[in-house]
């Protein structure tokens, strides 16, 4: 299995996916420099988080326009599957790879804590480590990820299976409390239609290792190496 | 040499000279200094990169071990951690500028501390940091809080260093200068560190990251006088912070440093384009020539003047091997970075500046550095705590609803508030997070961690220096012994107010002798810092603050211990308590005084209790571990409480001594453990003359001490947790 991260000026958790990757892929994800105009032969693509371009602009916008997302869409478009985490989400949405868009936290400050996340769909190439409504721990740490898309965009992300998780409750529950950023309907990540395009503001890399406190992150990266077959 | 306006007495008392200092540049030159000499002068002799009133004194820290690689003098110290690897750390203040603009001050203090680490050579693995703000009651201080939070996330954030710690204290005494002290550690091979020290003549002097502007002139010399009350009006003086363009830098200079193009490397802090460019000449005992019309600048038309004091941020100056300029320069354009051959090396020793075909600076490098002003500033003897008063208010209130009180007290209630808007994640080597002893940060790859703590207790440091400056470094020493690390070495940031003073410089006399005693003690050497004085508004100073980085080694993840409690564990507490109450949080927070002496630190009992701590966490014998220090045994235990989402039952017999000064007194040298086996610490404990004593069991959802109504961990959670969101949401 073959897994590439993309690099942008500005990320900083690139090292953090090519360590987890490389522990439940076995092999070392081929690292590609945002300039790059042709991807290396993949099973999986990473838009790792960070802030790419220093989030200028608008978070994500100037990576979206980089020379490699142009490859990573005709990839995701072929059905090769796209993992975008934080920065890596607000890149995907930038990029129309998937719908709405990432805007400051409703508190208005940086979040870095832990969160629980139900899993909403566990019938993907990503999600398949999981059972549906499990409650899983992942960290997160963004400025602007509070979710937000038109109410048809919502209701059509609900109907087709496309939300991958919302923040909840150590219980399961998805209340406003365990909103950490005003997220509309508690969504902390998406699918695109055909369901190869994950983007999350949750960071499965932080808590793969034992070390750091927990695990549960890791079964996202096993599913995706074809580890786990549910 | 350019024919120059004349300098006015004016002119010399606006660059913070006195007649003396001028004098002297005078004799040195053989001549008047034009307006771009009288500049460099003035920055390279102020306060802030001279030390002109604290060097005396700073030769009394110890600075040696066979650990250290790299004691004070360069960038940033550095000590050895084994398997050809270095730890590479310092802490440095940015008092003045995070006063009068919070963001950009506090971002910018992170910028420039980190600069100072990935120059050497090492990759940053944490950031740390020391706060200290006015009373909450005053006027500015919500707003400094939320200033200097946000631009410490804001630009570690961005880099992608975990900020992985920190404290945080208030008083009054901060109310017109607050303190932001910022930490770096970082991670290199021993084999690959990088210095300062020009060589090579004709070797190319290289510029590298942002352009120069108008940002921060003259900031060293604002870091170096007391503020009146036009402290607004310095904001020009503050330099704006880009993480993102640091993030290049680390990246594009850590990949130069790959290629062995690099002679010396030093960045540019304080005072720009000329501290690094006379340190580095100074350092190699060579000249630098630079060409001022080749430095990238931001906007048309900067003079030498403007060019040589910017203090624009994220920017380095280089020496490099010949034949390397193609390499590097195809680094740094790759990282999208300035890059450009601003001058070379020379073998006259002056600091030459060249603008168009006129020269506009010629100072003698040597007597610039070795003849910097020294005062040995006369001080006395600081006047001794108000005697502790015979009763307070506090003697009436039941333990619990002190505990209460004191857990929601701004100097003891959770930090959370604070250290959730810093991603402390980053890196994925973060095992042990914001909120216990100590941070605990993986070096990368390995099986083995930094543990890293940053401490001071001002309100002791003020009653008794002496005995304020040992138990500094003997509370960072014993925040390291207690999650398992063997304590290596400390930075030191020590701020204080105006060393004109007799009564400051005795405090600051005080503090030194009193860390150089514990560091001796305690093998604990300085290997870097920092000076800040002058902190004082209106001839009001702050509280005497040297804070102290405190920097361990835990060989091996498997022996480590964090303040978790578990459930259905034995609780014991390590070290004697005669419940000391003098300058304690209680006798502040709950009887409403500050008086009293601190509490004696023996520095001979503190060795041997954390050596027995040490052992005890080597041998697996305790299973969670918390040093006792602000609030005393019951504050520690509630954090412990808290932290392992589990409750206790203890009974203490205070033989003589009122039950709350048993639980609140901050006698030092102290630990609260947990084990499994109550028989084994026992022995252990006997063999090696530890005072210990069974306290009871930890389990429930409750804290019950000697039999009293019950105290819901739920309840004192709320309590612990409120204060600072419902006070900063004002």
């Amino acid at each position: 299995m073959l897994s590439a991260i993309i690099v942008f000026p500005g990320s900083n958790c690139d090292r953090d996916v090519q360590v987890a990757l490389k522990q439940s892929f076995g092999t070392a994800p081929q690292m590609v420099w945002h300039a790059e105009t042709e991807l290396p032969a993949a099973d999986l693509i990473v838009v790792p988080g960070g802030f790419s371009y220093g989030d200028y602009l608008r978070a994500g916008s100037m990576a979206a326009l980089a020379p490699a997302m142009r490859e990573v869409s005709k990839l995701a478009q072929k059905g090769v599957p796209v993992l975008g985490i934080c920065n890596g989400f607000q890149i995907l949405c930038e990029s129309n790879l998937l719908p709405g868009a990432l805007i400051r936290n409703s508190g208005l400050r940086f979040v870095c804590r832990d969160v629980y996340l139900s899993v909403e769909n566990p019938d993907t190439v990503f999600t398949r480590g999981y059972s549906v409504g499990q409650c899983v721990r992942m960290p997160i740490a963004h400025h602007d990820g509070n979710y937000v898309a038109p109410l048809e965009t919502l209701d059509c992300l609900s109907s087709e299976g496309r939300i991958a998780f919302k923040y909840c409750d150590d219980k399961g529950i998805a209340s406003e409390v365990a909103n950490p950023n005003g997220s509309a309907r508690n969504i902390a990540g998406i699918f695109n239609e055909r369901k190869n395009v994950l983007g999350m503001m949750p960071h499965p890399e932080r808590l793969a290792d034992p070390a750091l406190g927990g695990i549960d992150g890791r079964a996202m990266f096993e599913a995706l190496a074809g580890k786990v077959f549910s | 040499m350019t024919d120059a306006p004349p300098i006015t007495n004016d002119m010399i008392a606006e660059h913070g000279l006195t007649q003396d200092e001028y004098s002297k540049v005078i004799e040195i030159l053989g001549r008047n200094p034009n307006l771009v000499e009288l500049g460099i002068f003035s920055v390279m002799w102020s306060e802030h990169c001279s030390y002109k009133s604290s060097r005396h004194w700073l030769k009394r820290l110890p600075t040696e071990a066979s650990w250290v690689i790299q004691g004070p003098g360069e960038n940033a110290g550095v000590i050895d951690i084994g398997d050809g690897q270095a730890a590479i750390f310092k802490m440095e203040s940015h008092n003045h500028p995070s006063f009068i603009e919070p963001y950009q001050g506090a971002a910018t203090g992170v910028g420039g501390i980190l600069r100072d680490v990935f120059t050497m050579g090492a990759r940053p693995i944490a950031n740390m940091n020391a706060l200290r703000f006015g009373h909450p009651d005053d006027e500015k201080t919500r707003h400094l809080v939320s200033g200097v939070v946000a631009g410490i996330g804001g630009y570690g954030n961005c880099v992608g260093v975990p900020t992985v710690g920190g404290e945080c204290n208030f008083h009054h005494a901060y109310d017109g200068n607050i303190l932001v002290n910022a930490m770096t550690v970082g991670v290199a091979d021993t084999d690959k560190i990088f210095y300062s020290a020009a060589a090579g003549i004709g070797n190319s002097v290289v510029y590298v990251g942002s352009k120069t502007g108008k940002d921060g002139i003259h900031g060293a010399t604002m870091a170096s006088a007391e503020f009146t009350d036009d402290a607004e009006e310095k904001r020009p003086t503050v330099q704006v912070g880009d993480p993102f363009t640091e993030k290049l830098l680390i990246e594009a200079c850590l990949e130069l440093m790959r290629t062995d193009s690099i002679v010396a490397i030093q960045d540019m802090g304080a005072a720009g384009l000329t501290s690094s460019s006379v340190e580095m000449a100074s350092k190699g005992q060579v000249g630098i020539e630079l060409n001022m019309d080749l430095v990238p600048v931001r906007e048309k038309g900067m003079s030498p003047y403007e060019i040589m004091l910017s203090e624009s941020q994220e920017r380095m100056l280089m020496v490099i091997k010949p034949g390397s300029e193609i390499t590097a320069r195809e680094i740094f354009q790759k990282w999208g970075l300035d890059f450009e051959i601003i001058g070379h090396v020379t073998d006259t020793n002056h600091l030459v500046l060249k603008s168009g075909t006129q020269t506009v600076c010629d100072i003698p490098v040597p007597p610039l550095v070795s003849e910097a002003p020294i005062y040995e500033r006369s001080w006395v003897q600081p006047p001794p705590p108000a005697p502790l008063p015979t009763s307070t208010p506090a003697d009436n209130v039941p333990i619990e609803d002190a505990l209460f009180r004191m857990m929601a007290a701004p100097d003891l209630c959770s930090r959370r508030w604070i250290w959730e808007q810093y991603d402390h994640m980053v890196m994925t080597d973060t095992v042990q997070r914001p909120g216990g002893d100590a941070a605990v940060v993986r070096v990368h790859g390995t099986e083995k961690a930094l543990a890293i703590t940053t401490d001071c207790t001002p309100r002791y440091c003020v009653a008794d220096p002496l005995e304020g400056g040992r138990q500094t470094v003997a509370e960072a020493w014993r925040n390291l012994i207690a999650v398992g690390a063997r304590p290596l070495a400390v930075t030191d940031n020590l701020n204080f107010g105006n060393p004109e003073r007799p009564e400051v410089m005795g405090q600051f006399v005080g503090c030194i002798e009193g860390m150089a005693e514990a560091c001796k003690y305690l093998d604990f050497p300085v290997v870097s810092g920092n000076v800040s004085l002058y902190n004082e508004t209106n001839g009001s100073a702050i509280l005497p603050t040297p804070a102290i980085g405190g920097v361990g080694l835990i060989e091996n993840l498997r022996n480590m211990t964090s303040i978790v409690l578990p459930p259905d564990n034995h609780l014991f507490l390590v070290g004697q308590t005669k419940g000391h109450m003098g300058a304690s949080i209680w006798l502040h927070e709950i009887g409403g005084v500050e008086a009293g002496n601190p509490p004696p630190v023996v520095l001979e009992i503190e060795r041997k209790n954390g050596e027995f701590i040490h052992q005890c966490i080597k041998e697996h014998v305790i299973t969670a571990c918390h040093d006792i220090s602000d609030g005393g045994l019951l504050v520690a235990l509630a954090e412990m409480a808290l932290a392992g989402g589990c409750g206790a039952d203890i009974t203490v017999e205070p033989n003589g001594i009122p039950l709350s000064h048993y639980c609140f007194g901050e006698d030092q040298g102290r630990y609260l453990v947990a084990t499994k086996d109550k028989i084994i610490i026992a022995e252990m404990a006997n063999k090696s003359g530890i005072e210990l004593t069974y306290l009871g069991e930890s389990g429930g959802n409750t804290l019950t001490v000697n039999n009293r109504a019950p105290i819901s961990l739920e309840s004192l959670r709320n309590a612990h947790e409120g204060w600072f969101p419902e006070y900063m949401a004002g």
